[in-house]
């Protein structure tokens, strides 16, 4: 069983949320990631996102185009992702997924991709500008390999459309929490449990919940409402203004306040 | 209505390129975008409205020139320009802005987001919405609005809001990534006037669909006052929104030789051109699948021109299929070159193009010595100089 599939299985045994914060590889530093991602599983993560950066990250608020820059400035590669996620494997048996643009995948050759993501221990793949409607080839070769592609869901998706994009979910959806990009909010959209309802109505795919996640409070009010959250920019704005020496600390004790609300 | 088969598929390919590369929250903005576009493309009250603008608005008709000065000076075939520089706003841009204006009118938003490079198509962008009384913001590369400071002056007077992007490069493909991270914002209430033949489908066909005025009048124009087609017809390229519109009434003329210009820059080396149809790869940005500038490790590359306008590392997905399928090749002209070619057109035939049209011009200066005098010239003069002039000026006083 793919490790997404298990992890989901325990969780709904737990009666918890699936709790997967997120790092961008490279950021601050390509070492300071492997740091950043090794202490969150520490810290309790239930699975872990790791972002490869892309120049042009559209679906990306500031935070995460910063840390993408800084992450590319410091001569971070696609490489660097599939080593980041073997040493995360070598430790913890928690679901890993890579999230990217599709440039980059695709100019690294689909193939390879799968080939890459299987050997490095990876159980999913995230490419927010890569619709499901052009994904067949990509979707034939992770499948082979056990990896899951997830599919996305958002409040402007119709309902024909969310019926399609859910009856080829793996994994789970991710459930785009608002019309948006990433990045830190202050208060989640109030009709989200509304969009959350209308994704459950049509499948029993786990939902997991994305953009704006940011606090322990926004964890407990999705209780019920979603299988799991996915937590980016708030890790990073805190990695942001940590030193270095106790971003690593910083940054997996609110990951441990995050999981403690779910 | 263009052939069939240069029509895009039902998810918008034209061969292996384009698509729909988007966060899906766009997705129903896009369908909705496109059963309008379906919808009023075919509407008698709309094409009406649309081409009263076009002709009391915009100017059009705009007149094919035949460049006697110029092409004596050169020798060879004679070479014709047509005068979109004539245009309101002064460049062909104002074709698919008042086109889409409309369609965002009768798709009831009453915000519209523009991205700009030159600044060509904010200010048509800002020009239609400000005679449709909706609300215009343009995104503008940080470099762009300081070599382009003219066209941000006429946006803000014409009420837009022009935002500076400071983010990766802050030229045109940053701008476009600001204005995509907008629209995903804003989707409900406002419309994203795309400017170029690039972008997620349906745009590309959009774009091509507004601009082909210009192949259809300049078809009519050099049939009347020569009789006979053209043998060549150039165009500056980058994203392409100029040359798909003055390419698609030859595309189906097997004997009309269809020429696309791109930045040559400063050179071959990555970083100094923006010469995508020539040295790009297989790729995508902003929406669809191209060929595109980039390393390799699939990071998009910088590019340069010394015009503004086609300092962009992507093209539009027909010209990457047409020159797959071998109906149009594409050359390059160098910074160099382009600025010789617009100070021959100045002095030839008083004339200022603008530094991007200044490429196609190049092309055609040197190409018509080669030719026989019975061939013809076809040069899309896509805007004028005015923008420019900053830099026109700084060249002309580096001579002296």
């Amino acid at each position: 069983m793919n490790r997404i599939d298990a992890r989901f299985k325990l969780l709904k045994q737990q009666r918890r949320m699936l709790l997967a914060p997120f790092v961008t590889v490279g950021y601050p530093n390509i070492s300071t990631s492997r740091d950043l991602a090794l202490g969150y599983v520490e810290a309790g993560a239930d699975m872990l996102e790791v972002g490869v950066p892309f120049s042009d990250p559209i679906a990306d608020g500031p935070t995460v185009q910063a840390a993408s820059q800084i992450a590319l400035d410091g001569g971070t590669r696609l490489i660097h992702a599939f080593d980041l996620i073997a040493d995360i494997r070598a430790k913890t048996e928690i679901p890993v997924l890579l999230m990217g643009y599709a440039n980059p995948f695709m100019h690294h050759g689909f193939p390879e991709l799968a080939d890459d993501l299987a050997a490095s221990g990876a159980d999913g793949l995230i490419t927010p500008d890569f619709l499901p409607e052009h994904a067949d080839d990509l979707e034939a070769l992770t499948a082979e390999k056990n990896i899951h592609l997830i599919r996305f869901a958002a409040p402007t998706t119709s309902q024909k459309r969310l019926e399609h994009i859910a009856a080829g979910a793996q994994g789970f959806l991710y459930c785009v929490s608002v019309a948006g990009v990433t990045g830190s909010r202050a208060d989640l959209n109030p009709l989200l449990p509304d969009f959350l309802a209308r994704v459950e109505g049509v499948t029993s795919t786990p939902r997991m919940v994305g953009f704006g996640i940011s606090t322990p409070q926004h964890v407990r009010s999705l209780r019920g409402h979603a299988e799991g959250v996915i937590v980016a920019s708030k890790l990073i704005d805190i990695v942001q203004s940590s030193t270095t020496k106790t971003a690593v600390s910083t940054a997996s004790r609110y990951v441990s306040e995050l999981v403690d609300a779910t | 209505m263009p052939q069939a088969d240069l029509l895009p598929d039902n998810l918008g390919f034209y061969g292996p390129y384009g698509g729909r590369y988007v966060p899906e929250t766009l997705v129903a903005a896009l369908d909705e975008l496109e059963s309008a576009f379906k919808k009023y493309s075919q509407s008698p009250s709309f094409l009406r409205e649309l081409n009263e603008l076009l002709t009391l608005y915009a100017g059009r008709p705009t007149p094919v020139y035949y460049a006697s000065q110029l092409s004596a000076s050169v020798k060879g075939a004679p070479i014709y320009l047509k005068r979109e520089d004539l245009a309101h706003t002064g460049a062909h841009k104002i074709n698919n802005a008042l086109g889409q204006g409309l369609l965002a009118r009768v798709s009831g938003k009453p915000r519209v987001i523009a991205e700009t490079g030159a600044g060509q198509h904010g200010v048509a962008s800002a020009t239609v919405c400000a005679m449709l009384g909706l609300d215009c913001v343009v995104y503008m590369g940080a470099e762009d609005v300081g070599r382009q400071a003219l066209n941000v002056a006429r946006m803000e007077v014409l009420g837009a809001e022009v935002i500076s992007v400071t983010s990766g490069t802050c030229t045109l493909k940053d701008a476009i990534n600001e204005a995509l991270r907008d629209w995903v914002t804003n989707v409900e209430n406002t419309f994203y006037l795309f400017g170029s033949a690039t972008g997620p489908h349906p745009y590309p066909q959009i774009v091509r669909e507004f601009q082909r005025v210009i192949g259809q009048e300049a078809r009519a124009q050099i049939t009347e006052q020569t009789g006979r087609l053209p043998s060549h017809v150039i165009a500056c390229v980058n994203g392409g929104s100029n040359a798909i519109g003055i390419f698609d009434a030859f595309i189906s003329e097997e004997s009309v030789a269809l020429i696309g210009v791109e930045a040559g820059g400063r050179g071959d080396s990555q970083g100094n051109h923006a010469a995508t149809l020539a040295l790009g790869n297989p790729g995508i940005l902003h929406g669809s699948r191209s060929l595109l500038l980039q390393d390799d490790d699939g990071q998009v590359s910088t590019t340069h021109s010394v015009a503004a306008g086609l300092d962009y590392p992507g093209v539009g997905p027909e010209h990457a299929y047409l020159q797959d399928i071998g109906r149009a090749t594409y050359a390059s002209v160098t910074d160099a070159q382009a600025m010789d070619a617009l100070r021959l057109l100045a002095k030839t035939e008083g004339i200022i193009a603008a530094l991007e049209s200044a490429h196609a011009v190049a092309y055609a200066v040197a190409l018509a010595p080669q030719l026989d005098p019975n061939d013809l010239v076809l040069v899309n003069l896509s805007g004028r100089g005015d923008k420019d002039m900053e830099t026109i000026a700084a060249d002309h006083k580096s001579r002296r």
